[in-house]
């Protein structure tokens, strides 16, 4: 395979607490090659965000420290000075975030900040920078862009300005582009609009897409490969086919038991993980999962490394064997279908 | 936008209205405040009591009353002083006025510039030693009572070190600019510096808290993910909607120095601006002249109300009418 675009090498991001340290990241390695999209799902707190914000070195927190090499065309962005971070940010590699409503800054026109970030970036005049950011508005599909581009961002609904935030984040062509939850704070009807329009984007432009989602739903419908991660680790990774058909971690299964399939019968009850999250502050030794995992046995005291267990390129954290795997996993996801069967 | 302005302007009037009202009431009807007795000279006879009053039109129906006097506030303007019979209050308040609006707009400038100068800096360096050293100097400045600034001020001025350093340095009092340009200035530095400390010191401390509020709103993480210099996204994204608390509160403090809020600036330095006619009434009970500087001084308070809000409107589109 080709060299990745972007290549994340066992990042760590820790904040300093009055309590203690709080690993947020714990040694995250994920590659994104050209023009694919790596769904990265996960409940609220599994590092998530705080993977992809260290990327762009966007966490400015004086408690945060970061440890590991984040490959981006060749050199390491956690090495980069501010500028030449900053000449990245935004042009190779942008991002959307989850909340459009407060993501734009209120008092400029919605068109000027779309220049600001073309000019930053591009030694263009004002006037191309201005053309340029109408043809983008107009590409998301916001109508009469010319006299919309004069607007401000209170002047638009949610998903009018996801969409504004998605046209600002592709203006400059980036090879990579993050989104955060992007559909999070958005209704389901404008959720799908927003996706396909990424889709679209990412085929028009040949963005790479880096997708952050609580949802599985999302990344079901968007990515090629995707991660699932737990408590500061990956979990999981593997094409969207084999997390989908082949899940290997009891976690994914405890992620997928708990969506309402449309295509199979209706369970009278969706399965849901029991318990809560550990606390960063003081993981469990061994696997983070263990407590909540009905399959623990004895050697989920040690930790359980990423590794390739089934042979084909698909990784998992579990120290069940495959075959173990396979003999309980679809009591674990549809334990009423099970149950069913003669 | 015009709408907006003539209607925020009338609303202005119908607020300079209630306030002529309700001061002339407290001035004029406060019980055990007889003006006519004052005048009268000592032990009046009843007679000369009544004369007097009549001459005051004192006996005439309340709302007369108060109509005569805003006739001679707004229209004749020849409102009297009753502690000098000569002085008309009118034209007195508009002669004091170049005095105390020289030593507000210097002081206005000196405060703003260096509160953003302050406040940025030090929600800049924020983390390092220099914000808190910033930050007590703001509160130094904020605890110093003006007319003691003002007083040593003086002492180091006038005093010891007027035949050397500071020779450059006039007699206390305010030279007319038009008499003499570069005495108005000299003579103005320090009132102007010791005038806006306080409120460096008050405007460092709010800017600085709300720089480091909005740091962290979303919008200025996209500004910095789209690329821009951390110097942009301060001053262009953090301090313009900094900028909107910065605007409504130097409005109405500026307002109210206009209107004679420089008192205590401008006895020490003895300069005869609103401030200082306005002490002087006060100690002598002169009703007219109180009335006219507080009517003055209300009407830059509300004057300023109103531009604060249209420049809220220009600073902040969420609230600007369509």
């Amino acid at each position: 395979m080709a060299d990745p675009l972007l290549d994340i090498r066992d990042l760590k991001v820790s904040f300093r607490t009055d309590d203690g340290l709080v690993r947020a990241v714990d040694g995250v390695s994920v590659s994104l090659y050209e023009g694919e999209t790596l769904g990265i799902v996960g409940e609220s707190g599994s590092g998530k965000s705080v993977t992809v914000m260290s990327v762009m070195r966007l966490i400015t927190d004086p408690n945060a420290q970061f440890d590991g090499e984040v490959i981006y065309k060749g050199t390491n962005l956690m090495g980069m000075s501010q500028d030449q971070i900053r000449s990245i940010r935004g042009a190779g590699i942008s991002m959307i975030f989850q909340d459009p409503m407060t993501s734009l800054n209120p008092v400029y026109k919605v068109g000027w900040q779309i220049e600001e970030q073309i000019r930053e970036h591009e030694h263009v005049s004002r006037q191309a920078a201005r053309d340029r950011a109408v043809e983008l508005l107009t590409a998301v599909g916001i109508p009469n862009a010319r006299e919309r581009a004069d607007a401000y961002p209170h002047q638009f609904s949610g998903g009018m300005r996801q969409r504004v935030m998605i046209a600002m984040a592709v203006s400059c062509n980036p090879d990579v582009l993050i989104a955060d939850e992007p559909t999070t704070a958005l209704d389901v009807t404008i959720q799908a609009q927003i996706l396909s329009l990424i889709k679209k984007l990412r085929q028009d432009f040949g963005t790479a897409v880096v997708l952050i989602t609580h949802d599985m739903g999302v990344v079901a419908d968007m990515a090629d490969r995707i991660a699932v991660m737990y408590a500061g680790r990956i979990i999981e990774q593997g094409t969207q086919r084999e997390l989908f058909y082949d899940p290997q971690h009891p976690y994914t299964w405890g992620l997928l038991g708990s969506i309402a399939r449309l295509d199979r019968p209706r369970p009278r009850r969706l399965t849901a993980i029991p318990g809560l999250p550990p606390s960063l502050m003081q993981l469990p030794a061994g696997c983070a999962f263990g407590e909540r995992c009905a399959h623990r046995f004895e050697r989920c005291r040690e930790t359980p490394l990423l590794l390739d267990r089934t042979g084909t390129g698909h990784l998992d954290a579990c120290h069940l064997s495959a075959q173990q795997k396979q003999d309980v996993r679809d009591r674990a996801i549809h334990p009423e279908l099970v149950e069913e069967r003669p | 936008m015009l709408t907006f302005i003539i209607r925020r302007t009338l609303w202005t009037v119908v607020v300079m209205f209630v306030i002529t009202v309700v001061v002339f009431f407290i001035f004029f009807k406060t019980p055990g405040v007889d003006p006519a007795r004052a005048l009268a000279g000592r032990n009046p006879s009843p007679q000369t009591l009544a004369e007097v009053r009549a001459q005051l039109g004192l006996n005439r129906p309340l709302v007369v009353q108060y109509g005569l006097m805003m006739k001679r506030i707004f229209i004749t303007r020849n409102l009297v002083s009753y502690s000098d019979q000569g002085q008309l209050v009118i034209p007195e308040i508009f002669a004091a006025a170049p005095a105390t609006l020289s030593l507000v707009f210097g002081a206005a400038i000196i405060w703003i510039v260096m509160a953003i100068v302050m406040g940025v800096a030090a929600a800049r360096l924020r983390g390092r030693i220099y914000d808190p050293i910033l930050m007590i100097l703001a509160l130094i400045g904020l605890s110093a009572p003006v007319f003691w600034i003002g007083q040593v001020a003086n002492l180091i001025t006038q005093g010891g070190l007027h035949n050397s350093v500071f020779s450059w340095v006039p007699p206390l009092g305010y030279t007319s600019f038009t008499v003499s340009p570069l005495h108005w200035f000299t003579g103005l530095v320090f009132p102007w510096i010791t005038l806006s400390i306080l409120y460096i010191g008050f405007y460092a401390r709010v800017l600085r808290a709300n720089l480091l509020e909005i740091q962290t709103e979303d919008y200025v993480r996209t500004a910095r993910a789209k690329g821009l210099s951390e110097q942009r996204v301060l001053l262009r994204h953090t301090l313009r909607t900094s900028m909107i608390t910065f605007v409504s509160l130097f409005g109405l403090d500026f307002g109210a120095l206009v209107g004679g809020g420089a008192i205590l600036t401008e006895v020490v330095f003895g300069i005869h601006g609103v401030g200082f006619l306005t002490w002087q009434a006060l100690q002598n009970l002169d009703l007219p002249t109180i009335m006219a500087v507080v009517i003055y001084g209300a009407f830059f308070i509300v004057l300023m109300n109103a531009l604060v809000d249209i420049a809220y409107a220009w600073l902040d589109p969420r609230v600007r009418p369509a």
